[in-house]
């Protein structure tokens, strides 16, 4: 059976709002998920991780610590990457100028390039950025719930444009990853809706399923891998320690 | 003609009548595709459940893919907030039956 992520659902962290967030987490188990990426703050407290973990136990889902960078300015993108790399499983930058576009597309410690959903001419993700992405296997993220919520024009011109950035990425085999991007339990939906729904931008239906399953749970299990403490290189792993080296 | 049934259930805390749901699909179908989309859809209600808040519904089968988004996109009924999440879809309305009560 095929295993669904949802790598963007924007749970409330804070102890006040533990009620909200087991609603939610219940919710996406019941739709099929089983595992949930979450947007977890620097401030975040080490009891608020725990909890969101426990509650995800709970309803057997696999908890993703997600750090979702919105830089000012490329010199700013630089300095969060490199603090919040190693303590988050993925990173992804919301692209608000073409300069920090460019240059999370080539940054290999970027996984999800984002963009605006309520400014559809902020969106970067063209041609050269997707050259780029493809060398850096960073994945052009989709949020799903705009669409939902969006009404009109605005929803016309976001379709139009993520059809656009859907043909390119996929001329480019930059990987695409589809996530839901809200707090509101009445904008979740069922990967396979989703599925349906890409139908909007063209999406093919392997392709959506991919963008729900495969393309992020390779993302995860990736630097899940780099941040074990086995880990030294690309291929090359601790596979013993200590006393056990004797005589290898 | 060739068509397909398709299986929806209602989240909501309200309760829901059969004519806001069909005027909330039809409301998001003529909002996605316009009324030429909406022509080729087909989109007709066939049976609701307030007690399950299930509902079945039949549409063309070369739009179905427009029929599924559209009852996917529906955010509110009645200007109450609700989802609709597709259960099933079927050939034949005997099938869909079938499934639904096994």
């Amino acid at each position: 059976m095929k295993k669904f992520v949802d790598l963007n659902l924007r749970l409330p962290i804070a102890k006040h709002e533990v009620r909200r967030a087991e609603e939610l987490i219940k919710r996406s188990a019941e739709l099929g998920y089983s595992s949930i990426g979450v947007p977890i703050t620097t401030e975040a407290d080490q009891s608020e991780i725990q909890d969101l973990e426990r509650i995800c136990n709970e309803n057997k889902l696999d908890l993703i610590k997600r750090g979702d960078l919105k830089p000012k300015n490329v010199r700013d993108l630089l300095s969060s990457l490199r603090s919040l790399r190693r303590k988050r499983e993925v990173i992804a930058v919301y692209c608000n100028s073409k300069s920090i576009a460019r240059q999370a597309a080539r940054d290999h410690r970027v996984d999800l390039i984002s963009f605006s959903s309520a400014d559809p001419r902020r969106r970067f993700f063209d041609s050269a950025e997707a050259e780029l992405a493809s060398k850096t296997s960073s994945a052009l993220e989709i949020d799903m719930a705009p669409l939902i919520m969006l009404d009109g024009f605005p929803r016309a011109r976001l379709i139009s444009r993520i059809r656009r950035e859907v043909t390119i990425a996929k001329k480019l085999n930059v990987p695409i990853v589809m996530s839901s991007g809200t707090a509101d339990k009445y904008l979740l939906r069922k990967p396979q809706d989703y599925v349906a729904l890409a139908y909007l931008f063209d999406l093919d239906h392997q392709t959506a399923l991919k963008a729900l399953s495969e393309a992020p749970l390779k993302i995860v299990e990736r630097n899940r891998e780099k941040l074990s403490p086995n880990y030294v290189a690309p291929g090359v792993y601790i596979v013993r320690r200590g006393r056990d080296c004797h005589g290898v | 003609m060739r068509h397909r049934y398709i299986a929806v259930k209602i989240d909501s805390e309200h309760e829901i009548e059969g004519r806001d749901l069909l005027n909330a699909v039809s409301d998001s179908l003529f909002k996605i595709f316009g009324e030429y989309g909406a022509s080729l859809a087909e989109l007709t209600p066939i049976d609701y459940d307030p007690r399950t808040n299930c509902a079945v519904f039949r549409c063309a089968h070369k739009a179905l893919e427009m029929a599924k988004a559209s009852i996917i996109a529906v955010r509110e009924i009645n200007r109450k907030k609700a989802a609709a999440q597709i259960i099933y879809v079927s050939g034949t309305l005997k099938a869909l039956r079938k499934r639904l009560t096994s």
